[in-house]
């Protein structure tokens, strides 16, 4: 049963929450560092970390702080993690912190980060918290290297830097209007793929409960 | 001709929402009707231009002191402050305004385009590579800083009006169903963003 709980947590966070997708929170680093699959992913997994980590501290300390300043709180954890990441960037990746430029103290504001914190780890415990931290990061990593991959074969013409088309660009795709074309169209994919999912899985349940109404039964009390 | 610069970059030709994307979320949450995006719009302005005029002495401070890491963290909290002192100010002398803008003030605390003002204004990331605070060829000092955060809400309002012209008039399309909302919406911001691109051409001699 338990187990279970943590699968719909990972499967919410993942898919049927997923933050860049289905929620659309986020979107200034979604557009802005997803130039290339690179990029993109070490944008990912900074806010995979931060997220987790706030939701983590947060929900660990959701008992002490008082209600009326809780935003306030959330957003003193959430900034002073990331001063800690922008300082470890920038001595450990310089390239990334070079790279993400004026999204890195962005993230701060990231929507993404304070509503799992006001939405999930103000009620939840810590462990719950910090898997929801990382499906959700894991989810938002997952869509912007999507994305990534796309903006970066088309406008560059290469897959993680490796150049395989040959001079071959478009170089429209890397510029902002490219990027809010693709994700315009990446969530209506991602929309409709889910929908006829949901459309198959609800024809598929009909049909069982034509051939085996009892047995349907009992899987829905299990 | 440094004042004219300052206003076509910050306005048109890197306009905060379509060629920087900042400050993306109440651009596509709060311009469904053109009344709420002005008000959205208008609040941004003001925060924008009050918070560079306390972060850029507060940031000259942190240098002086030796702890400018600690930027972030006393961005953010000077605009939290910013806004909740506002939103108290408004209420309390003039209802009116507070009605037409005043509501959307809480909003302004998560976004973005506001701390990137404060960033770029105060050049807090300026590395080995590249310099921030230097815009439509001028180096920004305090008077221009303020210049440019004033063009550049202007620039996020103006976003925020347009948009929410078109997707009045969007809302009366047929659209196939996953294409309604916000793919539709991003995909029409693509094309105005497309039309902002044309500021780019314009040289200022700098």
């Amino acid at each position: 049963m338990s187990k279970n709980k943590y699968g719909t947590i990972m499967m919410n966070g993942m898919i049927f929450n997923n933050p860049t997708f289905m929620l659309v929170l986020g979107t200034c680093p979604t557009l802005a560092m997803t130039t290339s699959a690179i990029s993109a992913f070490g944008m990912g997994v900074s806010v995979l970390i931060v997220l987790t980590l706030s939701n983590i501290i947060i929900s660990a300390l959701r008992k002490v702080i008082p209600n009326a300043v809780r935003i306030p709180s959330y957003i003193v954890v959430i900034a002073t993690l990331v001063t800690v990441l922008k300082l470890f960037l920038d001595k450990m990746i310089p390239s990334l912190y070079d790279m993400m430029g004026t999204f890195l103290p962005l993230i701060v504001v990231n929507c993404l980060i304070l509503g799992r914190a006001e939405a999930f780890a103000s009620k939840n415990g810590v462990i719950e918290s910090a898997l929801d931290g990382i499906a959700n990061g894991a989810g938002f990593t997952v869509a912007l290297v999507f994305m990534g991959i796309i903006r970066e074969f088309l406008g560059a013409g290469s897959f993680f830097g490796i150049e395989i088309l040959g001079g071959f660009e478009i170089s429209f795709f890397t510029t902002p209007m490219g990027a809010f074309i693709v994700y315009g169209l990446c969530i209506a994919g991602f929309v409709a793929v889910m929908e006829s999912v949901r459309r198959r899985s609800r024809i598929k349940k009909t049909k069982l409960l034509n051939d085996q109404p009892d047995l349907l039964e009992e899987k829905e009390a299990a | 001709m440094s004042f004219l610069a300052i206003m076509v970059t910050a306005a048109f030709s890197s306009n905060f929402v379509f060629s920087q994307t900042y400050g993306i979320c109440p651009f596509l949450g709060v311009s469904k009707q053109t009344k709420s995006a002005v008000g959205m719009g208008a609040a941004v302005t003001v925060v924008m231009v009050i918070a560079t005029m306390i972060t850029y002495p507060i940031y000259q401070l942190l240098l002086a002191a030796d702890v400018a890491f600690l930027e972030i963290l006393v961005f953010i909290f000077v605009i939290a402050a910013l806004v909740q002192m506002l939103e108290k100010f408004i209420k309390r002398f003039s209802p009116p305004l507070y009605n037409a803008m005043g509501i959307y003030l809480p909003l302004i605390t998560t976004n973005c385009a506001v701390l990137a003002v404060c960033e770029i204004t105060s050049n807090a990331l300026a590395t080995g590579l590249w310099e921030m605070n230097i815009v439509g060829g001028v180096s920004l000092n305090f008077g221009w800083s303020i210049v440019y955060a004033l063009f550049g809400g202007l620039g996020f309002l103006m976003a925020m009006v347009i948009m929410s012209g078109m997707r009045e008039n969007i809302n009366h399309l047929n659209l196939p169903k996953s294409l309604q909302g916000f793919p539709i919406t991003m995909v029409t911001a693509a094309f105005i963003a497309m039309a902002f691109y044309v500021f780019t051409f314009i040289n200022f001699g700098g």
